[in-house]
């Protein structure tokens, strides 16, 4: 069953097109959502309700010059773009959109999918360093102490997981959590794990906000004191491709935190499973990521840093105790 | 895990399902040999490193094709996604670029020479030892398997002495890097 090669070509352009109209259409949805708590319309003029907007935008982009600035490495700062697309695309293979669409159902597909975020962490600390610009340089040191403290507790949340469903892929962990909310991960009734994981979930989601950059976590592209971070230099569809990867990872984690939190493709009251329970679920998700986005400020480095360092760390360490005490005991 | 194709067929034909996964082993050789390149023959340090993460890259796929998943996984993890970031960021941090002077030319004439000289022994030595041993195929048992599960058993059980020498290690390294930063702050 598994020797077709029509599976293997139509998950490659499913995945394709869902990738790239997320990446289209997130964009669209960010500045009417900031237009909206702005108390402004946001885009309009470009088709109804400026729905054709992402479609102008990509057309500008394409159509720009590709400029290559004077003393930049010039491989290293045409590569970084792509870099920063490829992870976020290939995660996509193992996330099980429902029990039956998912691309490549592997063991330690969890594992795979942080092997694939640290990839991406080279990508703006090469194109900032390619840039030969001292915010670009600046921006990607802050980009990496950020991304490198983040990934700690969130592996450690997941550890959590992993030792609740006893597996490391992604289907198995969803599976694990069938049946209505109180199976879910987060509301998990089975050994009192209710009362202590939504800590693990809060922890998850602002690790996964600071891993893709955004704000209130945005240092590597604070405009007001690095104009724009390692994106200084890049122009057209350089800055496209760095932009799409951003809303990517936005995708990618909020399918992550659906899968191991929020029970996967499982409706709510146990009746109707499907794709589109995920579908409503990793759109709540980023709805609320940009929400967060235009509600808070952005904040310091070094609160940042603590943020991670002596909150995050070890609470998530005392979560792993926990949940083997909860497990063990009850 | 399964191999990708299992039994190996003797003489694939390049269109088939053995074909393809051979073109792909391939290209990991190829990552592997031309990131060691880059990182050896490149002259800026950033390229360098560019060149160890491609490298790297190539060996997790290789582990791969070895049949175990899980250190291909730790490979991309911890070499590619901590390592050489580790490396980039120390070299970003500490001088600027500089011109690569001619410095002593006497040693630095002799140093290409050597390095490759030592290189091309050392690989015709292993070239030569891997032709000439007889390879015994032994049958795969479930220790060998190579999935998580099995790891983290014989790592409790039958190598539980090693597991606790490297939380050592590492325990050590905690303490020396939290009494180094302590020490600066003042």
């Amino acid at each position: 069953m598994e020797t077709s090669i029509w599976r293997p070509i139509i998950y490659l352009v499913g995945i394709m097109a869902f990738a790239g109209v997320n990446a289209a259409y997130l964009g669209w949805c960010e500045r009417k959502g900031a237009g909206r708590i702005q108390r402004r319309p946001g885009p309009k003029e470009v088709g109804p309700a400026g729905l054709l907007q992402p479609l102008a935008d990509g057309i500008k982009l394409m159509t720009k010059q590709l400029l290559v600035p004077q003393g930049v490495d010039g491989i290293i700062f045409r590569v970084a773009p792509v870099i920063a697309m490829i992870p976020a695309i290939t995660s996509m293979v193992v996330i099980p959109f429902s029990g039956n669409i998912q691309a490549r159902a592997m063991e330690l597909s969890v594992l795979l999918l942080f092997a694939l975020a640290s990839l991406a962490m080279i990508a703006i600390l090469l194109g900032g360093w390619a840039s030969g610009n001292k915010y670009a340089i600046i921006s990607s040191a802050r980009a990496v102490s950020q991304n490198l403290a983040y990934e700690i507790p969130m592996l450690l949340t997941v550890i959590a997981i992993v030792m609740i469903s006893g597996s490391m892929n992604l289907r198995d962990i969803a599976i694990d959590q069938q049946g209505g909310f109180w199976h879910w991960n987060i509301f998990r009734f089975e050994n009192g794990h209710f009362l202590y994981m939504w800590v693990g979930f809060i922890i998850f989601f602002i690790c996964s906000i600071a891993e893709t950059n955004r704000a209130p976590f945005d240092m590597a592209e604070a405009e007001s004191e690095l104009v724009a971070g390692f994106m200084t230099e890049y122009s057209s569809m350089g800055f496209g491709l760095f932009m799409m990867g951003e809303y990517l990872n936005i995708v990618v984690g909020a399918c992550l935190t659906a899968t191991l939190f929020l029970g996967g493709w499982d409706c709510p009251f146990g009746q109707t499973p499907g794709v589109w329970w995920f579908l409503l679920k990793i759109y709540i998700l980023i709805f609320t990521v940009i929400w967060v986005r235009w509600t808070f400020p952005r904040t310091q480095v070094y609160r940042l840093l603590n943020l991670s360092w002596k909150i995050l760390i070890p609470f998530s360490l005392v979560n792993v105790l926990v949940t083997a005490a909860f497990i063990k005991v009850f | 895990m399964q191999p990708l194709v299992w039994p190996p067929m003797a003489n694939p034909t390049l269109f088939s399902l053995e074909g393809a996964v051979g073109i792909i082993f391939l290209l990991t050789i190829a990552l592997v040999v031309t990131g060691g390149l880059i990182a050896v023959v490149s002259q800026r340090l950033v390229r360098a490193v560019s060149g160890l993460a491609i490298c790297f890259t190539g060996l997790a796929g290789v582990y791969y094709f070895l049949l175990s998943p899980f250190v291909a996984m730790m490979q991309l993890l911890i070499y590619v996604g901590a390592v050489s970031i580790l490396i980039a960021f120390g070299i970003m941090m500490a001088t600027p670029e500089q011109e690569i002077g001619p410095g002593n030319a006497w040693i630095s004439r002799l140093v290409g020479p050597l390095g490759a000289s030592v290189g091309g022994l050392f690989f015709a030595a292993l070239t030569i030892l891997g032709l000439k041993t007889p390879w015994q195929v032994f049958p795969r048992t479930a220790e060998a398997s190579g999935d998580i599960e099995q790891v983290g058993k014989t790592l409790l059980t039958s190598h539980s002495m090693v597991f606790e020498l490297i939380s050592i290690v590492l325990l050590m390294a905690i303490i020396g890097a939290l009494v180094i930063a302590r020490r600066g702050r003042n």
